[in-house]
C-alpha cells in the first residue's frame, strides 16, 4: 500500500520553533478523534534520540494499557516501552482519588481511615462533589513530574505528554485558578496550585488539538483554540488525524463531486490498462468516484476552515489496518519526519 | 473471504411497524451515529403510519434546525415541513437536562420546598456538572413520555458518553452518590452506623472526614447535605426513581438498538453492551453497523491495483483519471474487507444478534432527505 500523505492544502505545516520549547504537552480533541493514539505516538516521537518521556493518563480508562497491550497502569510511574535510538517512554496513570489520599497521608497522616473512606466511596464522592478539586490534584501531580530533577540536577523527564480530557472539558481542566474556587481558601493545595498556574501558562506548556477533517471535530477544534487563548493558555499544534490520500487529480474534484465524471474517458483508460468491464461495474466505479470526490471536497473545506486558526498543523495518515503498537512507532516516525522533537 | 460467518439480518421495518413496539432506545459509544439513527428511524416510523416522537440529546445544530428544533424547550414539537406528509406523525424534542431536573423537583414537592431545593447552591452543581445527570434525566424524560400515553412509538437517543454502558450505569451511580449515606457520614461521622465500622475506628474516621471537609470546604458539604435531605424526603428519593425507570427499560414493548462504527473499539464496546443487556434481560433488537463502505463495483482490489500501476507505468501516464478511479476503488475494497472482517468477528462472538450495515453517505446527514436515505439503508430497503 502506498504511504498516504496529503500535504496539499496544508496551511502552515510543521513543528515550529515555539513548539520545540514546550516540555509539557497536553493532547486534546473531540471524543474519538485519536487523542490517546496521538498522545502515545507523540511520546514516542519525543523520546527518540535517547530522551526520557512520561506519558500521563488522567481519564481513568486505562486506554494506554490497552493500546500498548500491557497490564493496567498503577498509580505510579513505570517503564512502558523503549523508543528508537535508546529513548524511554514511561507511563503514569493519575487517579484523582489516589492523589487525594496521597495528599491526605502527607498532611494529615490518616492511616487506615483514609483507605476506609475510599472503600466507602467517600473519596470518589468528594472529588465528584468538587470537580475543581479533581483537576487541581491532577495538574498538581503533573507539575511535580515536569519539574522533578534527579541527583545530577537534570530534569527527570525531558518531556511529559498528557492524554487529556476532550475539547469540551479541556479549558476547565487547565483553568486551575478557577478550579481553586471549588476548594478551600487556605492550606497546602492552594499554595501548590500557584506554581501549577505559572507552569501551565508558560511557553513550557503546549495544548495540541487532534481533529479529523469532518465538520463537528473541526468546529470543536476552532472553539477550543479560541477558548484556550482567551484563558491565556497556549494552543499548540493542530494534529489532523486519519488523513487519506486524495486519489483524483485536483482539477477533477469539483466536477466529480457534482456528479460529473467523464465515464467514456474512464472506460478508455481502463481499456488501455487491459480491463474490459461491463456497464454495471463501470457505473459502480463512477459512483465510487463521485462519493470519493464529495468527501475530498468536504475535507478541503474543513482544511480551509482549520487554516483560520493560524496554528501550526501536523498531519497523520489514516492506517487502513488500524492501530497496534507497531503502528504507534509508524506514526511516531511520521511525526519526527514533520519536525517533532 | 473472511466474511463466511452467517449474519442474521436485522429487520428494522418489522420492528418499527409492530404495534407492540413502544420504545426503541438507540445506544452506542461516542460519535457512532446514535442521534442520526434515532431520528432516521423515527422519520421512517412516521412515514409508515405511526405517531412517533424522537427524544434527541445534543443533536448537531444543523440536524436540530432541520427538525424544527431551534431552541431547547423540553417538550415535543410536531415536524411540519412543506411537502412532508407522513402517514403517521413525526414529533421531536431535544432534552433539556436542567429543565427536566427542575420539573422533576417541582412535580414532587410542595412549592415552598421546591423553591428551597432549586435555590440550593449544591443543586447548581449537580444539575450542571455531575456526571450521570444527563443519563438520569434522559430516563426521567422517557418515563414522562411513556406516562403521557399519547405515543405509538417513542424513540430515544442516548447521551454522548464514551461508553455505551454509561447509559445503564450512570443513573445508578448518581443515585447512590445522592442517596444521602455518604454525605451523612461526611457531615456527622460519629453517627454513621451501618457502615461496618467498629467503634474504635470512628475517631480515626472523624479525623479523616474532617480532612475531606477541610479540603472541599464545609459549606459545600452543608449545602449538599441540606439538598439531599430535602430531596430524598419529598421526591421518593433518587434511588427509587432510578429503579423505576430501569424497570421501564425491561418492560415489554421496549427494544434496544446498538449502534457501532465498523471499527475495533466501537465493536468492542458494542460487545460489552450486548452482553450486559442480556445479563439484565433487556431486549436487544440488534446491531446497526453505521458508516460502512461496501464497494459499488465488482472488481477485485488486486486487479484494480495492478491495472492502475500498469497505467501509471505507461509513457506519460496517458490516463490519470482512470488510474485514480482504480486506486480509489482499491482503497475502498480494502476498507470494505476490513469492515466485513470486523463484523464477522462480532457475529462469531454473538451469533444470535441480528446485524444491519448502513453504508456511509458521502457527506453529513442534516436534513429530512438525508434522514430518509439513512432510514432506507437501515431497513435495507433501497
Ligand atoms: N491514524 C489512524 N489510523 C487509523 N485508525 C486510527 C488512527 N488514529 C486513531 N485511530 C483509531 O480511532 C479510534 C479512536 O482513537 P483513540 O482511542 O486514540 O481516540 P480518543 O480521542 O482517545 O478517543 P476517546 O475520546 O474515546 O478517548 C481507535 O479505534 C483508533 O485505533
Ligand atoms: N450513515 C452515515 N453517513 C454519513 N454520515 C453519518 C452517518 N451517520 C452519522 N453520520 C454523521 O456522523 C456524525 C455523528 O453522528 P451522530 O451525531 O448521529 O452521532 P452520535 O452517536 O449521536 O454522537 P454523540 O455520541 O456525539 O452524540 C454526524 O455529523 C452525522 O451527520
Ligand atoms: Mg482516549
Ligand atoms: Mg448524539
Amino acid at each position: 500500500m502506498t504511504k498516504p500523505r496529503a500535504g496539499r492544502y496544508t496551511p502552515s505545516a510543521g513543528w515550529t520553533q515555539e513548539l520545540r520549547k514546550a516540555r509539557l504537552h497536553f493532547v486534546t480533541g473531540k471524543g474519538g478523534t485519536g487523542k490517546t493514539t496521538l498522545a502515545a505516538s507523540l511520546g514516542l516521537a519525543l523520546a527518540s534520540g535517547g530522551r526520557r518521556v512520561l506519558l500521563v493518563e488522567v481519564e481513568g480508562r486505562q486506554g494506554m494499557a490497552q493500546l500498548f497491550d500491557t497490564e493496567p497502569l498503577p498509580y505510579g510511574e513505570r517503564h512502558l516501552v523503549s523508543a528508537p535510538d535508546g529513548g524511554e517512554l514511561r507511563a503514569l496513570h493519575i487517579d484523582a482519588e489516589a492523589a487525594l489520599l496521597e495528599y491526605f497521608q502527607m498532611f494529615y497522616n490518616l492511616g487506615f481511615a483514609g483507605r476506609t473512606l475510599r472503600r466507602m466511596g467517600a473519596i470518589e464522592f468528594a472529588t465528584t462533589l468538587a470537580p475543581g478539586l479533581r483537576d487541581v490534584l491532577i495538574t498538581g501531580k503533573i507539575k511535580e513530574c515536569v519539574t522533578r530533577t534527579g541527583s545530577d540536577g537534570r530534569f527527570a523527564y525531558d518531556h511529559v505528554v498528557v492524554d487529556s480530557p476532550p475539547t469540551g472539558r479541556i479549558v476547565r481542566f487547565l483553568d486551575v485558578t478557577r478550579a481553586l474556587t471549588d476548594v478551600t481558601k487556605s492550606g497546602p493545595i492552594k499554595g501548590q496550585a500557584q506554581g501549577v498556574v505559572k507552569l501551565l501558562h508558560s511557553p513550557e506548556t503546549a495544548v495540541h488539538v487532534v481533529t479529523l477533517l469532518e465538520e463537528m471535530p473541526v468546529r470543536e477544534t476552532l472553539e477550543a483554540i479560541e477558548e484556550l487563548s482567551d484563558a491565556g493558555l497556549r494552543p499548540g499544534a493542530v494534529m489532523i488525524n486519519r488523513v487519506r490520500p486524495p486519489r483524483l487529480p485536483a482539477r477533477s474534484i469539483t466536477a466529480a463531486a457534482d456528479g460529473r465524471v467523464n465515464s467514456s474517458r474512464v472506460r478508455a483508460g481502463l481499456e488501455a490498462a487491459g480491463l474490459d468491464l461491463d456497464a454495471a461495474t463501470l457505473d459502480g466505479l463512477v459512483d465510487e468516484t463521485v462519493e470519493h470526490a464529495i468527501r475530498i471536497a468536504a475535507e478541503r473545506s474543513a482544511m480551509e476552515q482549520l487554516g483560520e486558526a493560524k496554528q501550526p498543523t501536523i498531519e497523520v495518515a489514516d492506517l487502513t489496518e488500524g492501530v497496534d503498537v507497531a503502528a504507534l512507532y509508524e506514526i511516531a516516525d511520521m511525526l519526527v519526519e514533520m519536525g517533532v522533537r | 473471504m473472511a466474511a463466511d460467518v452467517k449474519l442474521t439480518r436485522l429487520e428494522l421495518d418489522k420492528l418499527i411497524e409492530n404495534p407492540k413496539t413502544k420504545v426503541i432506545v438507540c445506544c452506542g459509544s461516542g460519535g457512532v451515529g446514535k442521534t442520526t439513527t434515532a431520528a432516521a428511524l423515527a422519520l421512517r416510523a412516521a412515514e409508515h403510519g405511526r405517531r412517533t416522537v424522537v427524544l434527541t440529546i445534543d443533536p448537531a445544530r444543523r440536524l436540530a434546525q432541520s427538525l424544527g428544533l431551534d431552541e431547547l424547550d423540553n417538550f415535543p414539537k410536531r415536524i411540519s415541513v412543506e411537502g412532508f406528509e407522513p402517514a403517521g406523525e413525526l414529533w421531536a424534542m431535544m432534552l433539556d437536562m436542567r429543565r427536566t431536573f427542575d420539573d422533576m423537583i417541582i412535580a414532587h414537592s410542595d412549592p415552598e420546598r421546591a423553591d428551597e431545593l432549586l435555590a440550593s447552591p449544591f443543586y447548581q452543581t449537580i444539575s450542571t456538572s455531575f456526571s450521570g445527570t444527563q443519563e438520569y434525566m434522559a430516563m426521567e424524560k422517557l418515563g414522562q413520555l411513556v406516562a403521557e400515553g399519547e405515543w405509538d412509538l417513542i424513540i430515544v437517543d442516548t447521551p454522548p458518553s464514551r461508553s455505551a454502558l454509561d447509559f445503564l450505569d450512570a443513573p445508578k451511580r448518581l443515585s447512590s452518590a445522592l442517596d444521602g449515606r455518604i454525605i451523612k457520614m461526611l457531615t456527622s461521622p460519629a453517627r454513621a452506623g451501618g457502615w461496618g465500622v467498629r467503634k474504635a475506628f470512628t475517631a480515626g474516621l472523624a479525623m479523616a472526614t474532617k480532612a475531606v471537609s477541610t479540603v472541599i470546604g464545609g459549606q459545600l458539604l452543608t449545602d449538599a447535605s441540606a439538598f439531599m435531605q430535602a430531596f430524598n424526603s419529598t421526591a421518593g428519593g433518587f434511588k427509587e426513581r432510578a429503579t423505576k425507570t430501569a424497570e421501564l427499560l425491561r418492560s415489554p414493548g421496549t427494544s434496544f438498538v446498538v449502534v457501532a462504527a465498523p471499527e475495533p473499539d466501537a465493536l468492542r464496546e458494542a460487545s460489552y453492551f450486548v452482553e450486559r443487556l442480556s445479563d439484565e434481560s433487556m431486549p436487544l433488537a440488534g446491531l446497526v453497523a453505521n458508516r460502512t463502505h461496501p464497494t459499488l463495483a465488482n472488481l477485485p482490489a488486486t486487479k484494480a491495483l495492478a491495472a492502475a500501476e500498469a497505467l501509471e507505468r505507461q509513457e506519460g501516464n496517458g490516463s490519470p483519471l482512470a488510474a485514480a478511479v482504480l486506486r480509489l476503488h482499491a482503497d475502498r475494497a480494502a476498507l470494505d474487507q476490513r469492515e466485513q472482517r470486523l463484523l464477522a468477528r462480532f457475529t462469531r462472538a454473538h451469533p444470535g444478534v441480528p446485524v444491519v450495515g448502513v453504508p456511509a453517505l458521502p457527506s453529513d446527514v442534516h436534513d429530512l432527505d438525508g434522514l430518509r436515505i439513512i432510514g432506507e439503508r437501515l431497513a435495507s430497503a433501497e
